[in-house]
């Protein structure tokens, strides 16, 4: 006798095609089945996708300002009492000097006198009083540093600065409190008692929004009428080119006070990776958890459902059997089902989670990043999934008797 | 027993089935028997007499616990649980009484499905499942799907899938029991022809009818063998 003499043997090829039939023949379960897959790995894809979008667009943001900006403190150092501003008069120019510098500039928030005020006119105290307004001494170098829209006019330079001349930058918000419609007239402003000609609106600023509600002066003007600093020490801000800004930062204190370097101390920008690896620390690793427990569920579903099917399928398990199946392939074709399933919903979810990151990025005028290695693993996530879950159901039926299976 | 010319299909030595308990229970007593080549065998007993128990035997879906049944020669109790599935596969046809088709499968398909585990190219599984469905008459029924065939065709779809990997023996359990009487008659028809072309056939059945179609009847009774015609089968 020799037929039979070998073993049961399924082709590869064929194990596929019965689990895809499997799948296809009972479309509404398998996709209430991969459900759980899909959002699983929908959200998995979506997670990653959205924060390494957000973190790729704090990258622009940093290249474009943050990036580029020094801030060089004035601490005074051991000498802070006796050297109320450590930045020389030259400090714009010198500043301007060192490689990789666009613009410099020195400024501080000047205190008014006791009784002083900002107004449109020298007389009166009711109308036009903008007493809360900041007034804040800025050399030229922070004007062209902070990168401000004028709406009218202009800002002040360096012939302003060294001519003393009165004449101050006001935001547009101050200007509409004070009156101010057009500069056609050459409006003034009194700071206390003295006259300053507004030559200059402006109406936004790429640094220091703050300025914006500030009305700016020359800094020897306000020196010549208010001292040196009082409340708080001096600031230069510092624009630079793109990548110098370290450099810059590292060499500012001795280009501006090569006698006295430790009066003052700069502050570079963050590093841009730290900070992308906070945000996807803070808020992807919640959202990964969560895309875990979907999968989680997701696995519990195929399972629930698999098990389910061999009870269901459980004659058709005894056929098989009589027809030539080793346990094995039983366990096999469920397993392969499952997987089967397992794939379709981790491409599906891959496909939803990229639509979501496109689709959130779209709308917030971002440009989506999604790593390809990510793209690629998600639906091998998924397979996993299904595989894992398959594996009581499939190990369950092959126990089955096949006399028992075919009583059914 | 002694093999003169070629081995029996089937050749039970004192075999017996008792199924472990609490409390035991014997489904079919030591009995011998011998089954040749061409035979057309009925079983016939009332239910739970154990002809399910001796058609679960033959077919290699349950073991003997006592005794050796040798199929074509082969002693099949000392093969492994795999083997066992590659022998049911090559030498045994099985015929159920509810037909067992998959349900989202065409007739072909389900055809084809006995040929899936001896790795059968799938180019020869669809021109012989076409071949056998045209010898049962359902060529022109070959991509139905089972609801949509009246009980008769499906038994016919089933007989194919029996017949498709030429086996050495056919086990039909109850085969007419869910047909009407026209469409049993046409079976048992088609039975007759197999035998003809000297098919092995051995058919449990509780129906008159399809008993006097066998050349040769065995009773069982509470788990007793009883040779009924002839005396080629040595009682209990």
């Amino acid at each position: 006798m020799d037929r039979g003499a070998g073993r049961s043997r399924l082709a590869t090829r064929d194990l596929l095609s019965e689990a895809v039939a499997g799948i296809v023949q009972r479309p509404a379960r398998s996709v209430l089945t991969s459900l759980g897959t899909v959002l699983g790995v929908g959200a998995f894809i979506a997670v990653l996708g959205l924060t390494g979008t957000a973190a790729a667009q704090i990258d622009t943001r940093f290249n474009r300002l943050t990036a580029t900006e020094v801030t060089v403190e004035d601490t005074g150092g051991r000498d802070a009492d006796r050297v109320p501003l450590a930045f020389p008069r030259s400090a714009d120019a010198r500043m301007a000097r060192v490689n990789g510098v666009e613009a410099a500039g020195v400024y501080w928030k000047i205190r008014l006198a006791p009784g002083q005020s900002v107004r449109s006119s020298q007389v009166g105290n009711a109308n036009g009083a903008v007493s809360q307004t900041p007034v804040v001494a800025a050399s030229p170098g922070v004007l062209a540093a902070a990168g401000p829209h004028y709406v009218q006019g202009r800002g002040y330079n360096a012939f302003h600065e060294s001519h003393g001349d009165s004449v101050a930058v006001i935001g547009s918000a101050t200007a509409a409190r004070l009156g101010i419609l057009t500069l056609r007239t050459q409006p003034a402003i009194f700071i206390g008692d003295t006259a300053f000609t507004v030559v200059g609106i402006i109406d936004d600023v790429e640094r220091k929004p703050d300025l914006l509600l500030s009305i700016m002066i020359p800094r020897a003007s306000a020196e010549r009428i208010w001292g040196p600093p009082q409340d708080e020490r001096a600031k230069m801000l510092v624009s630079t080119d793109l990548g110098a800004a370290a450099q810059v930062a590292e060499e500012a204190a001795l280009a501006l006070r090569p006698d006295h370097p430790e009066y003052l101390r700069s502050i570079p920008p963050a590093d841009p990776k730290a900070l992308r690896n906070a945000v996807g620390n803070d808020l992807g690793q919640l959202f990964l958890l969560l895309a875990v427990v979907c999968l989680f569920i997701g696995a519990v579903g195929i399972a629930n459902t698999t098990l389910v099917a061999v009870m269901e399928r459980i004659g058709e398990i005894g056929l098989r059997r009589a027809l030539g199946a080793r346990s094995r392939h039983i366990t096999l074709q469920f397993l392969a089902e499952s997987a089967a399933l397992g794939l379709v919903g981790g491409v599906t979810g891959t496909s939803l989670g990229t639509a979501v990151v496109v689709g959130v990025s779209l709308q917030k005028e971002w440009t989506p990043v999604v790593d390809p290695l990510t793209l690629a693993a998600a639906p091998a996530l998924g397979l996993a999934t299904g595989l894992l879950a398959g594996l009581y159901p499939a190990w369950r039926a092959a126990r089955i008797p096949p006399v028992d299976a075919l009583r059914r | 027993m002694v093999h003169v010319d070629r081995p029996a299909v089937i050749a039970l030595e004192g075999v017996g089935l008792t199924y472990p308990g609490p409390p035991p229970v014997t489904a079919l007593r030591p009995c011998s028997l011998r089954i040749e080549q061409g035979e057309f065998v009925a079983v016939v007993g009332p239910s739970g007499s154990g002809k399910s128990s001796l058609l679960n035997m033959l077919g290699l879906l349950d073991n003997p616990t006592e005794g050796t049944y040798l199929l074509n020669g082969l002693d099949t109790s000392a093969v492994s649980d795999s083997r066992r599935a590659a022998l049911r596969g090559s030498h045994i046809g099985f015929v159920f009484q509810s037909f067992h088709l998959l349900p989202h499968r065409t007739a072909q398909e389900n055809v084809e499905l006995a040929m899936l585990y001896r790795r059968t190219p799938r180019r020869v599984r669809r021109r012989k499942a076409a071949e056998v469905l045209a010898r049962v008459g359902l060529a022109h029924r070959a991509h139905a799907l089972p609801t949509h065939l009246s009980g008769g065709e499906r038994q016919r779809v089933a007989v194919a899938r029996a017949l498709v990997g030429e086996p050495a023996l056919l086990l039909c359990d109850e085969p007419t029991g869910n047909l009407d009487s026209g469409n049993a008659a046409s079976l048992l028809d088609l039975l007759g022809r197999l035998h003809r072309e000297g098919m092995t056939i051995v058919v449990i059945t509780h129906d008159g009818q399809v008993a006097a179609r066998g050349r040769r009847t065995i009773t069982i009774r509470d788990g007793v063998l009883t040779e009924v015609d002839t005396g080629a089968a040595a009682p209990c």
